[in-house]
């Protein structure tokens, strides 16, 4: 099928703004719209500029605004999404080239976190900490984020308050806060009660609607926001 | 611009960050990868990494080691596999300190599931080895790893693409030159030690399970300053990719319980493996289900793929122990794999060849692995070789664990008493006319076109089955690609994120990974593993038993050969 694409374009050594391009290209309905985006660059366009790796939803590279929602291009299908698509990049960060946006706002976030399991304990010689499934079973949602940055840049709170921490960061606080081996959790809460944490989330659920992984993201944000309230992990 | 540091790793993958752990608290440490971390393709693995930690039933680290170098077809390096083995469990219970979220057995301990040549007591029937985190194993460890390198304070260098290494005319590796993406800019880094975590080459196939970025690039770097290449001709094909589109569907499915069957509806493997059946290890299970295509029992309107039957499995064993694949299977096919087989074909999946390296990751020049002071390898650009001629499931995982933590190790045991040998006038000379011959030419072809030839000749004439007369002509294709390559002009002549750049940078590194492979498999006349030459269907251990080395030389590659460490089993013919 024949398929419209106008992309949001931005060369900083050449342009001074941003200006929409539109290519038309054949593809197949079942093609992922990377593969639309691939073959622009590989046969009609090489300056069109993009992050992509793993093509199948798991490296979280490809975060773009797809007619209007975030979404990764290697998980979106042009069936799924029709013969006209518009592409932006996602929104809330500087954009270096075309869709590529500056991701160290980003990762400054997910570092500020502490995202690794603290525990002081000398662990067990010769094998493993031992958790219940039932205890494993509260971090499996989070620990599911592959930092695409999809539920982040879909938050109109990183979008006008640049020191919000972010859903993702959120995400992966989650994933430790509630890990039964973790003994950081008064630290990551006292990040999380800070005026750039959880409060300034407003349950719009933007993020959950725009992530890949189908991560619950509000939930987990409010799950450590009654922990704040109520004291209890 | 000019860095110093004690150690560089290049990667940031499993192996990459692996060794980074042990480097970054002992000496100045520097971390620079093409992708951000954890983007790496590391993060796409998803069944398992196998220990005989034996949670939920018998196993001993003897039968690791075993099903290891039985599944290599015997070319497995047999001290190799024995440190592999042994130092398996203490890696798996170091990630889980780490804080890896292992899926967990009843009473609290790692669960363990079933993998394709994984066996009890020297092949009797199927183990549970595999340690897993639902199917996403590999982007736990990923994930783990690199918060590590968080907590550890390591320096990184993310979105560095490395375009060539540095080593005197002593023969001592003291750097590396990188291209900083996002600007354009050459970056020198000096350092008495580089250690290679740069993955593996399946976008050399046209059906790859491989991410985009798996191109080669460190296998060819090191291949065009002088280092050998070892056994470049095994490359794995994984059997169950998504149909078309090579998307990894985890043997784990199969250790869940799944089953392979024919138009039929046949359980085709019972016939060639009983005793494993489904789990046989990939090489042979690819191998089958293209002979069942061959012979017409293959689905579709084309008869050109075979089901994954995951139908019979217990209620929420999909939601539970393989979420992602029932996700991607019904995304991308639009089928729902509780109620319907899918349509699968064997993909390009993983190097059991690249850049020799002895146990503790030094890479070697010769048949009496001699090391080249200050440069180490781990994980799938190196060859330990502890795959042999084919890798079993679960083993990439704890080759990445295991020799990047060895080859971390040693490193920074090294780095204490070297010296830092002093670079030439322009050590970036090289990359920097690589680099402006791509940006200065105007007028040439894409680099697309030469890419798309290379993948469905490599696909069609150097995959699962190979003859001498196919491999003769993809060796001529390639040489004509080689020529074309010299004429590729990019649309980018800019400085900032020059992706177009990137890939034809790529492309160089995937042709020279495409020759080494093909001409490893012309030269092998036996059929062992993954490699399978139909006009030499047998096994020859008598002149074969052997490891080849492709030399780059002025008159083209040359190949040696290395002996095969045998220390504990001797070869026998494998069945399953």
């Amino acid at each position: 099928m024949q398929v419209k694409i106008k992309i949001l374009r931005f060369n900083p050594e050449q342009d001074t703004k941003p200006h929409f391009e539109t290519y038309t290209v054949e593809q197949e309905p079942t093609d992922r719209v990377l593969d639309a985006l691939n073959n622009i660059k590989w046969y009609t366009d090489g300056t069109l500029t993009f992050r992509r790796s793993c093509a199948h939803g798991v490296c979280g590279s490809d975060a773009m605004r797809i007619n209007g929602r975030n979404r990764l291009a290697c998980k979106l299908l042009i069936q799924d999404v029709g013969a006209n698509i518009t592409i932006e990049p996602i929104m809330g960060f500087r954009v270096l080239k075309d869709l590529v946006v500056d991701m160290e706002p980003f990762f400054a976030g997910y570092r500020a976190v502490k995202p690794f399991l603290i525990n002081h304990d000398q662990p067990p010689a010769g094998r493993e900490r031992h958790q219940t499934p039932e205890d494993r079973d509260r971090i499996d949602d989070t620990s599911k984020c592959i930092m695409c940055a999809c539920c982040t840049t879909a938050c109109p709170i990183t979008w006008t308050n640049a020191d919000f921490v972010g859903p993702a960061a959120i995400v992966q606080a989650h994933r430790f806060i509630y890990d039964s081996r973790d003994q950081g959790s008064d630290e990551r809460l006292a990040i999380m009660n800070d005026k750039s944490g959880v409060w300034r989330c407003r349950t719009i659920f933007n993020c959950t609607d725009a992530c890949p992984r189908d991560i619950k993201i509000t939930r987990a944000i409010e799950q450590v926001k009654r922990t704040l309230l109520y004291d209890r992990v | 611009m000019y860095h110093r540091y004690d150690a560089l790793i290049i990667g940031a993958g499993g192996a990459g960050l692996m060794a980074a752990a042990q480097l970054s608290n002992v000496c100045s440490t520097a971390v620079i990868s093409k992708l951000y971390p954890p983007r790496s393709h590391t993060g796409a693995a998803q069944g398992g990494i196998g220990a005989a930690i034996g949670n939920v039933e018998e196993d001993h680290w003897l039968w690791h080691m075993f099903d290891t170098v039985k599944g290599g077809d015997y070319l497995t390096d047999q001290d190799a596999a024995e440190v592999l083995a042994r130092e398996a469990i203490d890696a798996v219970f170091e990630l889980e300190h780490m804080g890896l979220p292992f899926n967990r057995t009843p009473d609290g301990k790692i669960d363990q599931r079933r993998f394709g040549g994984h066996t009890r007591n020297f092949g009797e029937g199927p183990v549970r080895r595999a340690c897993f985190s639902a199917d996403r194993t590999g982007h736990m460890i990923l994930y783990t790893l690199y918060q590590q390198g968080i907590k550890n304070d390591v320096e990184f260098y993310d979105e560095y693409m490395m375009l060539d290494l540095l080593i005197t005319d002593d023969g001592v590796c003291n750097g590396i030159v990188a291209l900083n993406v996002a600007d354009g800019e050459f970056h020198v880094f000096h350092a008495k030690a580089v250690i290679l975590a740069t993955g593996g080459f399946g976008r050399v196939f046209k059906i790859t399970s491989n991410a985009m970025a798996a191109t080669g690039d460190g296998v060819a770097v090191a291949f065009r300053r002088g280092i050998p290449l070892e056994d470049m001709e095994f490359y794995q094909f994984h059997p169950t990719g998504i149909n078309k589109l090579g998307i990894l569907l985890t043997e784990g499915a199969r250790g869940e319980g799944g089953i392979l069957r024919n138009v039929n509806g046949e359980r085709f493997m019972e016939r060639y493996t009983p005793t494993l059946k489904d789990l046989a290890p990939r090489d042979m299970v690819s191998r089958f289900i293209w002979q069942e295509i061959r012979e017409g029992r293959g689905i579709g309107p084309d008869k050109d793929y075979i089901h994954l039957d995951l139908t019979h499995l217990p209620p929420g064993a999909l939601e539970e122990k393989l979420p992602d694949i029932t996700d991607f299977v019904r995304t991308y096919m639009g089928i729902d794999p509780v109620t319907q087989p899918i349509p699968i074909q064997p993909t390009a999946h993983y190097a059991m060849g690249g850049v020799p390296t002895d146990i503790d990751g030094r890479v070697t020049l010769d048949a009496s692995n001699t090391a080249l002071p200050g440069l180490y390898a781990a994980g799938e650009v190196a060859c330990v070789s502890v795959h042999g001629a084919n890798r079993l499931g679960t083993n990439s995982l704890v080759d990445l664990i295991v020799f990047g933590r060895r080859a971390g190790k040693h490193a920074a045991e090294f780095v204490k008493t070297a010296n830092l040998a002093a670079l030439p006038a322009e050590p970036d000379f090289r990359a920097r006319a690589e680099v402006s011959n791509l940006l200065d030419r105007t007028k040439g072809e894409k680099a697309a076109d030469i890419r798309a030839t290379m993948q469905a000749e490599m696909m069609d004439k150097a995959g699962v089955f190979r003859t001498g007369e196919a491999l003769s002509e993809v060796r001529g294709t390639l040489s004509n690609l080689r020529a074309r390559y010299a004429n590729v002009a990019i649309d980018d002549k800019g400085k900032i994120h020059n992706m177009d750049l990137v890939e034809a940078l790529e492309l160089g590194f995937m042709l020279d990974c495409a020759e080494t492979i093909v001409e490893g498999a012309v030269t092998r006349t036996e059929s062992r593993g993954a490699h399978m030459r139909e006009d030499y269907a047998e096994r020859d251990d008598e002149n074969w038993l052997k490891h080849t080395l492709a030399y780059k030389t002025s008159g083209g590659i040359q190949m040696k050969y290395k002996p095969v460490s045998i220390t504990r089993f001797e070869p026998k013919e494998r069945n399953y």
